[in-house]
Parts: C-alpha cells; sequence; structure tokens
C-alpha cells in the first residue's frame, strides 16, 4: 500500500494520468461555479449588448492592445471610487468577449471613461496624446481617422458573438450596417428604429468628418459608452453579494470540510511514501540518474 | 571524474533520425499536404488582408517543409543512430536567437515608456506599445523560455532514459511547428492581430496550430518515456512531464473561441466578463506556475546535480514538493482578480492558495541549493553553477513576494502598478532566464564535445552586468510600483485626492529610466553570452585563464 508511489515512479501513462487529475481540481472547483451560481453577475438595469459601432471600437480597443495599459475596473477603494466613479459590477461586462479588465494601470482605468470628456477631446487626444496632456506617455492614434470601418465585416461580428451568447436578435444582426450608418448621423431615417434597437445609445458624428465612418468614430463611440449603461443615480448598487450567502452556505461548508480533509489525507499519504524507510534505496537509486548517464545507451532497439 | 557527458554509442547523432520512410514521415507528409490545402483555400477565399499574409506565411512554411522532408528521405542527411541530438541543438540556437529577439523588445518599450516619442510614428501603428508589449511577454516566456524548455526537455529525457527520442522526425516537426508558431504570433501582433487577453494573445488558427505541435510534443515526450531502459523515471521528468500535460490543458481551455468565419483572422472568446476573466487568470496564472516553474525546475533537477556531480539534496523531498506545488499552484489565479466583480469566495480561495504555495516553491528552492552543500566552493570558481544557484535565490525571493502580493490587503496597493512589474522581472530575469543560462552554458560544451567553454571570464562579466542589471531593474520598478500605490491613495488635509493621475505618470519618469538602464545592462550580458556560445560551439578556446571546477580536464591550446 505504501509503496504505490512507486508504480507511478515506473509508469509514465499512470503519471500522467495522475498529473492530470491533480491538476484538474483546482480549476474545475473555482471556475464551474461561475457558470451556474446566479449571484455571480447582479441584475441590474441598462446593460445592453453593444452598437454594431461600438463594437467596432471595441475591436480596435483589442486590435491595439490598449489592456496593457488602461484597465476596466473600479475596485471598491475609496480613492477608486472617488477617482473614477462607481466601483465595477459583473453585470456590466457580460457582454464582454474578451473581456478587457486589464492588469496595468500606465494609464488611468477607462471604465468609467464615457461622457467624461469631449468627442473632440477624444479625436485630438488620439491623434497627438501630448497636444493636450503633455506628460502623457501615450502612442499617437493618428492613423484611425484615415482608416475607414469595413461594412462588410460587421454582420459577421455581431453573429459571432449571438454564437457565444451575446443577445443580438436577427432584427439587430439584419440591420448591422444599416445601424452603424444610423449612429453617426442625427438626421437618418434610420434614428429611432435604430435607438429602438439599443436603447440610450449616443447618436452623433464622433470624429468630425461626416463623411466617412472611420476607425476614430468607433473607437470614440466605444469610450464614450464605457461605463454609462448602467444608471447609478436609481439603480441598486449596493448588492454586489445578494442571494449568494444565504443559499449556497450549507453546500459550500461542507465542500470546504471535505476538500480540506481529503487535501490533508492526500498530502499524508504522499509523506508517508516519502519518508518510508523502505523506499530509501529506490531514491538513492533514482537521484543517481542524471550522474550516471554516460556512455551506456544501448541502441539495440531503435525505433 | 569528467563532467562532460558524451553522447550514446555508437557515435554522435547530427543529422536528423534515422528512420527513413516511415511512418512518422508518412504522417507529416501527409499533414503537410492536407495543411497546404487549408492554406490556399484560405488565402483564395479571404477578404481580410491580414489573415491572407498568414496565409502566404503557413503556406510558405508548409512547402518549405515538404522540401525538408523531401531532402531527408531522398537525398541524404546524415543517418545516425544514437540520441537525437540534432533537435536540442537547434533548440540552443533557436533560444539564444529568440532570447535576444525578446529581450531587446522589452528594452525598446522600457525606453518608450521614459521617452514616449521613441518609434512611436502618427500613421504607423506596428511599433505602439500596445502592438510590442505583447510581442516581447511572448518572445520572452513562449519563444525564448519554450525553447530552452523543448531543447532541455529533449536532452534530458534521451539521457535520463537512457533510450533515443520517440518518433523518428516527430521531434523535428515538434520544433518545426512551435518555430512557425512563434512567427505567426509576433507577426500577428505587429499587424494587430490579437484576442488581447494577456498571454495568450494569437488567434483561433495559431492555437489551433499550436495545440496540434504541442500533441506531438506530449507524444515525443511521453513515448521515450514510456521506452525507457531505466526503470524508474527520474524526477525532472515529472516536472517537465506536468508542464506538458498542464499547459496543453490550460491552452485548450482558455483559447476557446467563436472565429468570425474560416477565412477571418477574428474571434470572439467563448466565455465573456467574470468567467473570462478567471478562465484568463486561471491559464495566465499557471502559465507562470507550469510553463515558468515546473519547467524550469526540472532544468534545476538535472543541471544542478550533473554540473557539480553531486545527486539533489532530497529526493524524498522532491516528491513531497512536486505533488503539493502542481496541486496547489492551479488555484492561485484569482489572486489577480483581488476587489474586482469576481465574486469573493473565489478570491478568498485564490489568496489563501497563494499563500499556502509558499511552501513547496521553498521547498523546491531548498532542495536546489541544498544540493550544493560539501561543494559551496563552485560557487567561486565556476561561474556557471553561480549563475545556477543566483537563479535559484531569485525563485526564493519571488516565490515569497508573490504570495506577500497575492494577501488583497496588499494587493490593494500593488496591483495595477509597476510593483508587478518588479515582481515578474525577479522571478523571469533572476530564475527563469538565469536558470536558463545556466543550463545553455552547459549544454553547448556538452552537445558540441567541447571540453570547455570558449571563455568563462566572459561568463564573469555577463554574470555579474546581468545581476546588476536585474537588480536595478527589480529595485526601480518596486520602488516605482510603491510611490505610484501611494500617490494614487493619497489625500490632503482638506479630504481631497492629492494628485491627478498625470502627476504619477510624471513622477514615475525616473524609475522609468533606471529601469530601461537595467534592462540594458541585462540585454548587454545576453550578447556576451551569444558571443561567447558561439566560440564554444565553434571550438574556440580562450587560452589564458583558468579553467573553472565544472570544466572537465584541461585542453592543451591548440
Amino acid at each position: 500500500m505504501l509503496n504505490r508511489h512507486e508504480i507511478l515512479e515506473k509508469h509514465g501513462l499512470l503519471l500522467t494520468v495522475m498529473i492530470l487529475l491533480v491538476v484538474a481540481v483546482g480549476g474545475i472547483v473555482e471556475i464551474a461555479p461561475l457558470f451556474w451560481l446566479e449571484s455571480t453577475i447582479e441584475k441590474v438595469k441598462g446593460v445592453r449588448p453593444y452598437t454594431p459601432l461600438e463594437l467596432a471600437g471595441r475591436n480596435i480597443y483589442v486590435r491595439e492592445g490598449c489592456y496593457t495599459c488602461h484597465s476596466q475596473q473600479v475596485r471598491p477603494l475609496r480613492d477608486e471610487v472617488e477617482r473614477y466613479g462607481h466601483y465595477s459590477l459583473a453585470a456590466e461586462s457580460m457582454y464582454d468577449h474578451p473581456f478587457q479588465w486589464g492588469s496595468k494601470r500606465t494609464g488611468p482605468d477607462l471604465a468609467r471613461v464615457g461622457g467624461k470628456y469631449s468627442d473632440a477631446w477624444h479625436r485630438q487626444h488620439m491623434i497627438d496624446p501630448r497636444s493636450l496632456v503633455p506628460e502623457s506617455i501615450m502612442p499617437p492614434y493618428a492613423f484611425l481617422a484615415n482608416h475607414e470601418v469595413r461594412e462588410g465585416d460587421i454582420a459577421g461580428w455581431l453573429k459571432t458573438n449571438r454564437t457565444v451568447g451575446v443577445p443580438y436578435s436577427d432584427d439587430m444582426i439584419e440591420n448591422a450596417v444599416v445601424d452603424l450608418k444610423a449612429q453617426v448621423d442625427p438626421f437618418s431615417e434610420n434614428y429611432d428604429a435604430f435607438l429602438a434597437r439599443y436603447p440610450n445609445a449616443v447618436v452623433r458624428d464622433f470624429d468630425g468628418d461626416p463623411r466617412r465612418i472611420t476607425e476614430m468614430d468607433a473607437l470614440i463611440a466605444y469610450l464614450q459608452v464605457l461605463g454609462t449603461m448602467v444608471d447609478f443615480s436609481t439603480s441598486m448598487s449596493q448588492s454586489k453579494t445578494i442571494g449568494d450567502r444565504s443559499c449556497m452556505r450549507p453546500c459550500r461548508a461542507s465542500l470546504r470540510t471535505w476538500g480540506l480533509v481529503l487535501f490533508i489525507i492526500a498530502f499524508v499519504l504522499v509523506l508517508i511514501y516519502a519518508l518510508n524507510p523502505r523506499n530509501k534505496e529506490n531514491f538513492d537509486h533514482a537521484k543517481r540518474i542524471p550522474l550516471e548517464d554516460e556512455d551506456q545507451y544501448n541502441d539495440s532497439e531503435r525505433n | 571524474m569528467t563532467n562532460i557527458p558524451s553522447e550514446g554509442t555508437p557515435s554522435p547523432a547530427t543529422g536528423p533520425s534515422a528512420s527513413t520512410g516511415g511512418f512518422d514521415s508518412t504522417l507529416i507528409a501527409a499533414f503537410l499536404a492536407i495543411g497546404s490545402i487549408f492554406w490556399i483555400f484560405v488565402a483564395a477565399r479571404t477578404t481580410d488582408p491580414l489573415m491572407q499574409a498568414h496565409s502566404f506565411v503557413f503556406l510558405t512554411a508548409f512547402i518549405l517543409g515538404g522540401f525538408a522532408l523531401g531532402w531527408h528521405l531522398y537525398g541524404g542527411g546524415a543517418k545516425s543512430d544514437g540520441y537525437e541530438m540534432g533537435v536540442v541543438k537547434a533548440g540552443v540556437f533557436a533560444s539564444m536567437f529568440w532570447g535576444i529577439a525578446g529581450f531587446l523588445v522589452g528594452l525598446i518599450i522600457a525606453l518608450q515608456l521614459a521617452y514616449p516619442n521613441l518609434l512611436y510614428f502618427e500613421n504607423l501603428p506596428w511599433l505602439n506599445f500596445g502592438r510590442l508589449r505583447p510581442l516581447h511577454t511572448s518572445a520572452v516566456i513562449f519563444a525564448f523560455g519554450g525553447n530552452v524548455l523543448m531543447a532541455t526537455s529533449f536532452y534530458v529525457v534521451q539521457r535520463t532514459c537512457r533510450a533515443r527520442l520517440y518518433g523518428g522526425l516527430a521531434p523535428w516537426f515538434v520544433f518545426w511547428g512551435y518555430q512557425l508558431f512563434i512567427v505567426v504570433a509576433a507577426t500577428g501582433y505587429l499587424m494587430g492581430v490579437t484576442q488581447s487577453r494577456e498571454y495568450a494573445e494569437p488567434e483561433w488558427y495559431a492555437d489551433l496550430w499550436l495545440t496540434i505541435v504541442w500533441v506531438m510534443y506530449l507524444v515525443t515526450f511521453l513515448g521515450t518515456v514510456l521506452k525507457r531502459k531505466e526503470q524508474h523515471i527520474y524526477v525532472a521528468n515529472w516536472f517537465y512531464l506536468s508542464f506538458i500535460v498542464t499547459i496543453a490543458m490550460l491552452h485548450i481551455v482558455n483559447n476557446m473561441a467563436a472565429p468570425v468565419s474560416l477565412t477571418s483572422s477574428k474571434s470572439y472568446s467563448l466565455f465573456g466578463g467574470v468567467q473570462d476573466a478567471l478562465t484568463q487568470w486561471w491559464y495566465g496564472h499557471n502559465a507562470v506556475g507550469f510553463f515558468l516553474t515546473t519547467g524550469f525546475l526540472a532544468i534545476m533537477y538535472y543541471f544542478i546535480p550533473k554540473r557539480i556531480n553531486r545527486p539533489v539534496y532530497s529526493y524524498r523531498l522532491s516528491i513531497v514538493h512536486f505533488w503539493s506545488l502542481i496541486f496547489i499552484y492551479i488555484w492561485a489565479g484569482p489572486h489577480h482578480l483581488h476587489y474586482t466583480a469576481l465574486p469573493e469566495w473565489a478570491q478568498t480561495l485564490g489568496m489563501t492558495f497563494s499563500v499556502m504555495l509558499w511552501m513547496p516553491s521553498w521547498g523546491g528552492m531548498i532542495n536546489g541549493l541544498m544540493t550544493l552543500s560539501g561543494a559551496w566552493d563552485k560557487l567561486r570558481t565556476d561561474p556557471v553553477v553561480r549563475m545556477m544557484v543566483v537563479s535559484v535565490a531569485f525563485y526564493g525571493m519571488s516565490t515569497f513576494e508573490g504570495p506577500l502580493m497575492s494577501v488583497r490587503a496588499v494587493n490593494s496597493l500593488s496591483h495595477y502598478t509597476d510593483w508587478t512589474i518588479g515582481h515578474v522581472h525577479s522571478g523571469a530575469l533572476g530564475w527563469v532566464g538565469y536558470i536558463s543560462f545556466g543550463a545553455l552554458y552547459c549544454l553547448v560544451p556538452w552537445l558540441w564535445k567541447r571540453a570547455r567553454l570558449f571563455s568563462n571570464n566572459l561568463v564573469e562579466w555577463h554574470f555579474w552586468i546581468s545581476t546588476l542589471g536585474i537588480l536595478v531593474y527589480v529595485v526601480s520598478m518596486d520602488v516605482a510600483g510603491v510611490v505610484q500605490g501611494l500617490m494614487w491613495r493619497a489625500y490632503d488635509s482638506l479630504g481631497f485626492l492629492q494628485f491627478s493621475f498625470i502627476e504619477t505618470v510624471q513622477e514615475l519618469h525616473v524609475y522609468y529610466v533606471i529601469r530601461a538602464i537595467g534592462g540594458a545592462m541585462f540585454f548587454t550580458g545576453s550578447l556576451i553570452m551569444a558571443y561567447n556560445l558561439w566560440r564554444t560551439a565553434r571550438g574556440d578556446i580562450a587560452v589564458r585563464e583558468p579553467l573553472a571546477a565544472g570544466d572537465a580536464v584541461a585542453v592543451p591550446a591548440e
């Protein structure tokens, strides 16, 4: 019994399977519940899928690697709430594929940047960041104003987002290009239909160039919607863990206990094996393997 | 006593495999043919210029692969028995090449943060920080680190199992397939093909390609273990195996995504928001855990004992340390998401396991360091040993700092600041870099059958320049992080936030300059190393210097 580990040391396949089992546990316990615990994502009003233009902007945000310097996650700490606004809710990024919470703030957090600066400010800031903020170390993104958004791609983007779970309707996908154009033209005939599909979306020419729909339009539209979907002046907010504790408590307590017990038993078994004096000879042989691997290779079996 | 391992009898293996025209080459040929047809189809159908560019990259690579295969089968190429060391040599070259490339990109982006007009062009986005930064991280982690791991694992598994690499041409497929993945990923970042999920940036088709290559890697490695002539599987191989198996699991789960179409370079990840965040950091943290830790621990468990010719300190400790390390590491991911919208129970689990992780980590460190007991004089006499021992010391430091930073209270200060960057680099430059350098300094004389390195003095230069560089880097970034974290939360006497964000950016300028100097020193060291290894492989010896203890026998000057 106590020498079972020896079997692992001598059977490569079994060792592989054991490794896989051992490393699978942590991920299953931590990640799987996020998909079925309803409390993971709060129920709040206002969060809607991105408009075609905003989604195009988000694609640019992803393409340019903005996450390497900007986070999109306000933590519930006094200084952050005062600096950036209400702390971020899980619901606010539930349609984000992929998430862009980021891990570094070389520049400020952008989770609530929407509405804080004018479109003209963003445009100038993208073209030449240091013309507005002399101390800024951000790269320039002037090329965005010269690149047009490729209309042909839009419907495919929406459709793929629906495949991964974002609730885009058939109507939205059919009208993707129409909506793209409608969002930069306040006088278009599709104005009302667009706003019916995407409530509270902002309609205006973002980049100051009404002739074309550029990547600058798209990126600014995306930045201007960040953090504005949930209306915190009327909405709930301090409900981060509603319903979580009560319904999960019994199940989680037993998980915790038995998980710990199993963990300790497994550890003790490994310890007993490792310290068992009968295995000493075995180990002494094994530890010398690298020192004695000279010239003993016998090529009688070729593959 | 000699420390120069000779390759197995009967003769040194230099060329590709001996199994001409076997199952392996049929399989590879079929694979290249099917792949070429697929990429011709994509090149013809796609409207996406980026995808078009990549389809030509793949196509070129597959056609070259076909030529190489044909040349091998019909033209010759040295046939040999014995260990397959050609692929290890190729891996040494690739490691050095990608290492220097990755360090250079790192230096450039460090300078860009200090001098923000450097290499920024208004209408050329290719060299912007946001595109270069993933290039740097992927180049050093996956291109440099990955090649070091592949080369050393192919070396170690053959020698400790006393068996030729399994799979005939398969190891060469793994090697070139992996280089192709690197090229596709790197050019993708520059062109703007990215998922923007940290350390998992390559798009869906590069990910699928890597999956194929990685499965072949597992087959090759495990196949060699299974046909071994040594009864025991040496502990280094467990670590390599856990690295290969776990990275496969992490890579496949984390990169699940829906491509917009077969001919589009764009995909959307299957998970969104909070689920995507945790999956990603479960992956991201364990890329550190299983790529940058267990893989390099395997190097420690083979190369340190081998170099000083003493067995590892405690085989018992290595067993306990192995199982507890791989079990606990996988839980620690959520500490990257403290105070976010991730449920608190998950954050707490991540923090708890991160603190527990300290113990197995230090178990490994002690095992590595104590292997030297009775041979501490080698620290003085053999700079290569010193490099590896300092590496293990850095491992100990960063695995102490890591659990500390995973505590929520500390994390609230350190997160989002350059403290994280400092921490990462003490692990990456100190631990991963130095253990890799040590392994390469060992491998080149062994592989090319040289009695010793070209110059031990150059190793000394490399060691001291790089060590100082790392210290300059780490200290400047740790201080910068604490400064910025404190400035963000500073209040004035009236209860208002004292600093605007841009004031904290301005404050960091001097630290960024110092960091770039540290990085430049580390980069310089790697150039010295490349020169030294090149001359060693050629068989040159710088005559007038004393031998190091690690050198085998005195070789008279030619």
